[in-house]
């Protein structure tokens, strides 16, 4: 085992330090370290998106990040999507649509589909589908998350121009 | 067709656990954190088929932050014949436990040999990896029709017929008189790869052996009393000191069933005191766990100029993997399930090979034998110049029909899933341009009864508590709450359900077989009727009257009249809490049939294949929340696309997988799909009070088929293997 | 994975030092291929440096004059985002939307797709089409090599012990000139390339004046085919002259059989993917007129 590193770091909009071994991903770091289980692991290698997390101005694969990378910077997981008990409109899509089985890939999704729609405010189905190819789901098809994410778009940008 | 109306049967609330899933609240296998809690690895082989010489564990023991190794030798002996019930199938415990942890040999590459548990998964992996093996590598076979052959390699010594576990035979009327009255005759071979089920949550299990004896073990399963039975046969404890609590799964279509890490982390648990985490990598789900037999069929039917159907043969070899268990069973009784066929052999069998146990994947065997039947009804169809929907619905299964195997089918939904994609919207559309071509498949599956229990418990604010024991895949905790709301005159939302353990709920059978919604619904039906006596008869104590009515939710006599809520805010006293129990073991399954169109476009000169449009039928009998329904439709449809066109083990010579990462296995993505059409068809299933079948895996036995199908009409060639990857369209 | 230590040097002399003193030390920037790598146990370190601190291998700088210049470590996501990369370099646009998906392009860079040296790389093919020069910094100073020259066999490359690439330069492009990069995946996205094919042509009054094609996943490194690029000189961009350019490079190449396909396959894939890409190039040449 090598020394451990303090990272200072900003989660969900909060200061959140803590101690991590520098081979330890930023996954493991949000969920062994600092509890945070929402954010989920699939694969280990960046291929199906469930660990995906924003990082400043873009969104990853936490599982490809080290933890002693992320000082420094903001995170936000799919515990800070929703302002306090209120829904973000992207969750309570998902939720009227039917957008997940079994759930798992859910909060990757989640993350990745805000990200899609600060770029785009009204993405076409092909758009949507392109952004969310890095996110796997094994369950629905996709069609009704598809959906979810367009009818989040109108929710929250109003109807396309 | 269903006439019958309901409140609140065919709508579609919002999922009881939706907000925990939806913000990272609810809680899978891998999240669980417990106090003074260890983690493991697994050390699995590298060779294919070897014997094991010697395990050395010293230098992992030794390892700075190990707490415990261990191997098959820390576990008790199997006795030869002793079988552990799973619920849809059976298995030896001696393959389980052999399976769990090699012992002797070592019969595919991921087969797990040692295990380790540590301060850290890090460590853990460090000191496994310290572990000495040496092995004796002996050839390996890999393939079913190389396995049958004179001379293979053989796996086990004590299978009575080489490599060949089982042999399955079903025969009806007379063969060669029905060929004979055919005047087309069709015969072909197709081989399926081996396939994963590809559930993105890998398997996990954390297990805590008490020093009074007690073992718990929380694991990501889709029945936790059978990962509780098999524990404790592979562990030679009673099932009574076992508890299993179901973590929320990530997926499993057939694939968490079976158990794997559970009893090793329960013995490194026993071994070192503490609780034991084990999850899996990917890879390790991919080379560690039991995928889908790839296969061997042929197929040959001949019909008359009328177009019925004189005589059908099939012969069906499936790859079981490193134990006996391939699903050659069921493959063998669907092959021909769809029609009404008054002639029929079927010869099935199940061989063994050095790839992993294979273990159910939705529709388990059918995908693989109605590939054969619904690629050559097509080629039958196209040789009679019939429309191959109109070629199906001349032959198709009815009520009353015979399958080869024996049973006459009850009510069955084929003509209607027939007429509804000959009437669809898609199947009429024109296709849109060259080098593209449209797919039609049907398909059958049995559906599952199975053991379920359920326990609800009525509160004073009129909402009912309801206790159950089917993990939850895909929205069942739903699904069943609107049958009990439905009887007691609720909202869905009135309904709060809990999925607990298995020393807090009656014996209930797994998530599999497209029997939650259908055995654990009967279950939660039969106890809110009993609700509704017991509330009755309350109601009737406050009333003194003999007589009670109940409808809508308002029980009334003789003019005075209690909501449901009314009656339940007086249940204190009027002789305490109502609280009830229902127990089935349902025999009134009802089979599904499911079609699929599909539209795809081929690039001639890559053979890469778009999907163009995707219309999915089935019968669901009463689809009790549509929109869940749809989703499994859209799911099994999507797995089955991917199944057809890209999915496949790829394995080196020497047995080893070398695409076992997410990357190069190729699942479909959201740009490989369009959007998924679907029809739900509802012939009520007369065994289930509100007509309930199942959905889960009918959805999935067309694509194969209709795939082909569609590449037959876009390219001119019939393929005769899966997956008809742009390599294998080219024939490069 | 075996425990490392992290090191962030802030700059370039201090990164080279590093370097120099740790012989076991693996750079990262985006890590989308190393950290796999340290988790499969394929390679290892004991030390990690990461390289994205340093200011030099982090910018993105155009001039008409010069051409670009990308930092080593500049993830995929800044390079589709740049409005003058956008203008000037479509088909790098599109490469840089296509390594990975969505996540990993927030991480991954074209740095880094290069010092992987994969057979594979869809980076390098077009890199090598554009003409790109690699900028490398060690002990001795700072040295430039051709991208065609830089692999030197699977994961390999000219990168001396102590080295690190600090920027990929590519010239400006010249008038009537276009570039393209396609690549075959069964799947429509996330995939590694059965067959990449790079290509860029210029066009002085309608006749070719300069060609170059390069190939990935058909050889031991990414692919550099002169001999198909030169064929169209001179040549009106006709369907027969681009069909012979595809099969010169076709014959160049050397496809081996895996999992991701086979040689024959590949070998009928490498005259259709280079041919569509010098279509595309064409008539991105074209469309500037």
């Amino acid at each position: 085992m090598s020394v451990k590193v303090q990272v200072q770091t900003t989660i969900n909009n909060e200061p959140v330090e803590f101690l991590c071994e520098p081979r330890q991903s930023l996954l493991e770091c949000l969920r062994d370290i600092v509890g945070l289980t929402g954010t989920k692991e699939g694969c280990g290698d960046g291929n199906c998106g469930s660990c995906t997390v924003k990082l400043g101005d873009r969104i990853v694969t936490s599982c490809l990040v080290l933890g002693v990378e992320a000082a420094g910077e903001s995170i936000t997981t799919v515990e800070g999507l929703a302002h306090g008990s209120t829904l973000h409109p992207l969750q309570k899509a998902f939720l009227d649509h039917a957008a997940l089985q079994c759930g798992i890939c859910t909060p990757g999704f989640l993350i990745a589909a805000d990200a899609l729609l600060q770029k785009h405010p009204h993405p076409t189905e092909e758009q949507t589908r392109f952004w969310l190819s890095n996110n796997l789901c094994r369950c629905t098809g996709y069609d009704k998350i598809v959906r979810a994410v367009q009818a989040a778009a109108i929710e929250i940008n109003g109807a396309a121009q | 067709m269903s006439t019958t109306t309901y409140n609140v049967i065919g709508t579609r609330p919002v999922r009881h656990d939706g907000a925990d899933k939806v913000t990272g609240r609810a809680l899978y296998g891998a999240d669980l954190q417990l106090a003074r809690m260890i983690h493991g690895a697994v050390l699995r082989s590298p060779h294919a088929h070897a014997r094991i010489l010697r395990i050395d564990t010293s230098k992992a023991e030794a390892f700075p932050g190990v707490f415990a190794v261990v191997t098959a030798a820390d576990f008790p002996e199997a006795p030869a014949d002793k079988i552990v019930d799973f619920g849809e199938g059976d298995t030896m415990l001696s393959s389980l436990r052999g399976n769990i942890l090699a012992s002797g040999k070592v019969l595919y590459s991921g087969h797990a040999v040692a295990a380790v548990a540590a301060v850290n998964a890090h460590v853990a992996a460090e000191a496994a990896a310290l572990i000495e093996v040496d092995y004796e590598p002996l050839p390996c076979v890999l393939t079913a029709p190389e396995a049958m052959a004179p001379g293979a390699p053989i796996l086990h010594d004590d299978l009575p017929n080489g490599n060949v576990a089982e042999l399955i035979r079903y025969e009806m009327g007379d063969l060669d008189a029905g060929f004979a009255e055919a005047t087309v005759i069709v015969e072909r071979e197709l081989d399926t790869a081996t396939v994963h089920q590809g559930y993105i949550e890998p398997q996990n299990a954390t297990a805590f052996w008490s020093s009074d004896g007690r073992i718990h073990i929380w694991c990501s399963t889709q029945g936790s009393f059978v990962a509780r039975d098999a524990s404790a046969a592979v562990l030679d404890v009673p099932v009574s000191q076992v508890k299993v609590t179901p973590m929320e799964i990530g997926g499993g279509f057939g694939g968490k069933i079976n158990v794997y890490l559970e009893p090793v982390a329960a013995m490194l648990s026993k071994k070192a005191g503490r609780p034991v985490k084990l999850v899996m990598s990917r890879r390790d789900v991919f080379t560690g766990t039991g995928p889908t037999p790839g296969s061997r069929v042929r197929v040959k039917i001949g019909v008359n100029d009328a177009g019925k159907i004189t005589a059908a043969q099939a012969w069906l070899a499936y790859e079981a993997g490193a134990y006996p268990g391939a699903m050659v069973g069921p493959g063998a009784m669907t092959v021909f399930a769809c029609y009404d066929i008054p002639n029929v052999l079927i010869e099935g069998f199940d061989v063994v090979v050095n790839k992993p146990s294979t273990a159910a994947y939705r529709a388990p065997g059918a995908p693989n034998s109605a590939l054969a039947t619904e690629t050559v009804l097509d080629e039958i169809a196209e040789k009679l110049g019939l429309d191959p929907l109109e070629l199906r619905l001349r032959n198709a299964a009815q009520e009353g029909t015979r399958r080869a195997d024996g049973p006459r089918y009850k009510r069955i939904g084929c003509i209607e899933v027939l007429e509804a994609m000959k009437a669809s919207p898609h199947y009429n559309a024109p296709l849109p341009g060259p080098n593209c071509g449209r797919g039609v498949a049907i398909g059958f599956w049995f559906n599952a009864g199975l053991p379920s229990s359920a326990t609800l418990s009525v509160n004073a604010d009129g909402t009912v508590n309801l206790i159950e024991g089917s993990t939850d895949i895909g929205g069942s905790r739903t699904s069943l709450s609107m049958q009990a709301a439905e009887v007691l005159g609720l909202r869905a939302e009135d309904i709060h359900p809990t999925i607990v353990d298995t020393d807090s709920v009656g014996y209930t059978g797994v998530t599999g077989g497209s029997r939650t919604t259908f055995s654990t619904g009967l279950a939660v039906h039969d106890a809110a009727q009993i609700v509704v006596e017991q509330m009755k008869a309350r109601a009737a104590r406050l009333w003194a009257v003999d007589e009670v009515a109940f409808s809508n939710g308002v029980f009334s006599a003789n003019g005075q009249s209690f909501t449901f809520a009314e009656l339940a805010a007086q249940l204190g006293a009027t002789g305490g809490p109502v609280s009830c129990s229902a127990t089935v073991n349902p025999k009134g399954v009802g089979g599904s049939i499911a079609g699929l169109i599909i539209d795809v476009k081929v690039d001639p000169e890559t053979g890469k294949t778009d999907v163009l449009r995707v219309t999915s039928v089935q019968d669901a009998g009463k689809a009790i929340h549509p929109a869940y329904v749809e989703g499994q439709m859209q799911g099994g449809t999507a797995q089955g696309i991917g199944w057809a066109l890209n999915e496949e083990y790829f394995m080196d010579t020497a047995g080893d997988m070398r695409n076992g990462s997410y990357l190069d296995y190729r699942m479909p993505t959201a740009l490989d799909l369009p959007m998924i059409e679907t029809i739900i068809v509802e012939v009520p299933n007369p065994g289930h009070p509100f007509g309930v079948r199942g959905v889960g895996e009918a959805n999935i036995v067309p694509p194969l088929a209709a795939v082909a199908n569609a590449l037959y009409r876009a390219t001119g060639k019939r393929l005769n293997r899966v997956p008809m990857n742009p390599a294998t369209i080219l024939g490069l | 994975m075996k425990a490392f230590d992290y090191a962030a040097p802030a700059s370039l002399p201090e990164a080279v030092g590093l370097l120099a003193s740790q012989p076991s030390a693996r750079l990262l920037a985006g890590g989308t291929d190393l950290l796999v790598q340290l988790r499969s146990g394929r390679k290892d370190a004991d030390v990690v440096i990461d390289v994205k601190k340093i200011p030099e291998l982090n910018e993105i700088s155009f001039n008409p004059a010069d051409g670009l210049t990308i930092g080593a470590a500049v993830p995929c996501y800044r390079l589709t985002a740049d409005a003058a990369i956008q203008s000037h370099y479509p088909a790098l646009v599109e490469v840089a939307s296509w390594i990975g998906g969505t996540q990993i392009q927030g991480r991954a860079s074209l740095g880094g797709n290069l010092c992987n040296s994969a057979p594979s790389a869809d980076s390098i093919p077009l890199l090598i089409a554009l003409g790109a020069t690699a900028l490398i910094a060690g002990p001795a100073g700072r040295r430039s090599v051709p991208v065609d020259e830089f692999c030197t066999a699977p994961g390999r490359n000219q990168l001396a012990p102590g080295e690190l690439l600090v920027s990929i330069q590519i010239p400006a492009p010249a008038p009537f000139s276009g570039a393209a990069y396609l690549r075959f995946i069964p799947r429509n996205e996330m995939d590694i390339a059965v067959v990449g094919a790079g290509a860029s042509v210029t066009l002085s009054n309608g006749v070719i004046s300069a060609a170059r094609v390069a190939l990935s996943s058909v050889a031991p490194t990414p692919l550099f085919v002169p001999a198909a690029g030169e064929s169209l000189l001179n040549q009106m961009p006709t369907a027969e002259a681009l069909e012979a350019a595809a099969k010169i490079a076709q014959e160049a190449a050397s496809p081996i059989s895996d999992m991701r396909g086979t040689a024959a396959y590949r070998r009928h894939l490498c005259a259709v993917m280079v041919r569509r890409a010098l279509e595309l190039a064409v008539a991105r040449a074209q469309e500037i007129n």
